[in-house]
């Protein structure tokens, strides 16, 4: 086992837990709103630690660079998605769970 | 001069993505990038833009982006400590955040950025620099309300607006 390795397996693992929390707190908070806020920032990080370590692992080439251009694209696509969905929900009338009401 | 812009910008993400350097693919690389710039090149660089005021930008804007990576990660400790928190301590509420941000550059970039960090959600996004945000708890509303975001933006779309 290579110090790359290494470096390669912590970032993997630091993106998978938070693609995981990212997936858990889906599930636990209550209602659209609160969703999206896990969903648009766990998934961002996420796929962006996984493909760092990819990129380390790969080292300088071609394949390198357009890593690079896949986590800018997913990091701009990720909070527009999650903007359009609150947008659509708020659009439809869904109102914001507040502290206190019945889980949605 | 958006030609020139849009064909250099579709020639290097054609070489970027091909890998290849033999006079075929050279070859068809230019003539796709051509054809996409003579389509497309009003769409990336609009009428009337200036390309100096619009260059300073893209480079403010890279210098802000450090900042923004730091604030993604702590967002992400932030938002796995309430996911994992047993109590789940949040108390969401809306807000409405009013700014002078008024590039669509700056729109843009400031409702990625709540987005991204600690708390926030961007629900509306307006022309006149009016943004309906969603917040996860009181402090995440405190802090973006304290407005150092919309400095930050602010200073990239610069004096010239």
């Amino acid at each position: 086992m290579t110090l790359v390795d290494v470096i390669t397996g912590v970032f993997l693992f630091l993106g998978c837990f938070f693609i995981i929390v990212a997936a858990v707190g889906v599930v636990r908070f209550p209602d659209i709103y609160s969703r999206v806020h896990p969903a648009g920032k766990g998934d961002t990080l996420g796929q962006a630690l996984i493909l760092v370590g990819l990129l380390i692992y790969s080292g300088m080439s071609f394949i390198a660079l357009k890593i690079v251009l896949i986590i800018g694209f997913i990091a701009i696509a990720n909070p527009t998605a999650s903007h359009a969905v609150v947008r659509a929900a708020y659009a439809a009338g869904v109102k914001p769970w507040e502290k206190g009401d019945k889980r949605q | 001069m958006s030609h020139l812009v849009t064909f250099i910008l579709m020639f290097g993400f054609w070489i970027a993505l091909s890998g290849y350097f033999d006079p075929f693919h050279i070859v068809s690389g230019i003539v796709c990038s051509l054809i996409v710039t003579w389509l497309s090149h009003d769409l990336l660089v609009p009428k009337g833009t200036d390309i100096k005021i619009e260059a300073g930008r893209v480079v403010r804007f890279m210098l802000y982006l450090p900042w923004l990576l730091k604030e993604i990660f702590f967002a992400n400790l932030w938002v796995a400590f309430r996911v994992l928190h047993p109590r789940m301590p949040i108390d969401p509420r809306l807000i409405e955040v009013k700014t002078d941000i008024a590039t669509d550059l700056g729109i843009v970039t400031f409702a990625h950025s709540v987005t991204l960090t600690p708390g926030t959600v961007t629900i509306a996004a307006g022309k006149d620099g009016s943004f309906l945000i969603h917040a996860i708890s009181e402090q995440a509303a405190a802090t973006l309300l304290n407005g150092e975001l919309a400095r930050r933006v602010k200073a990239i779309e610069g004096t010239d607006v």
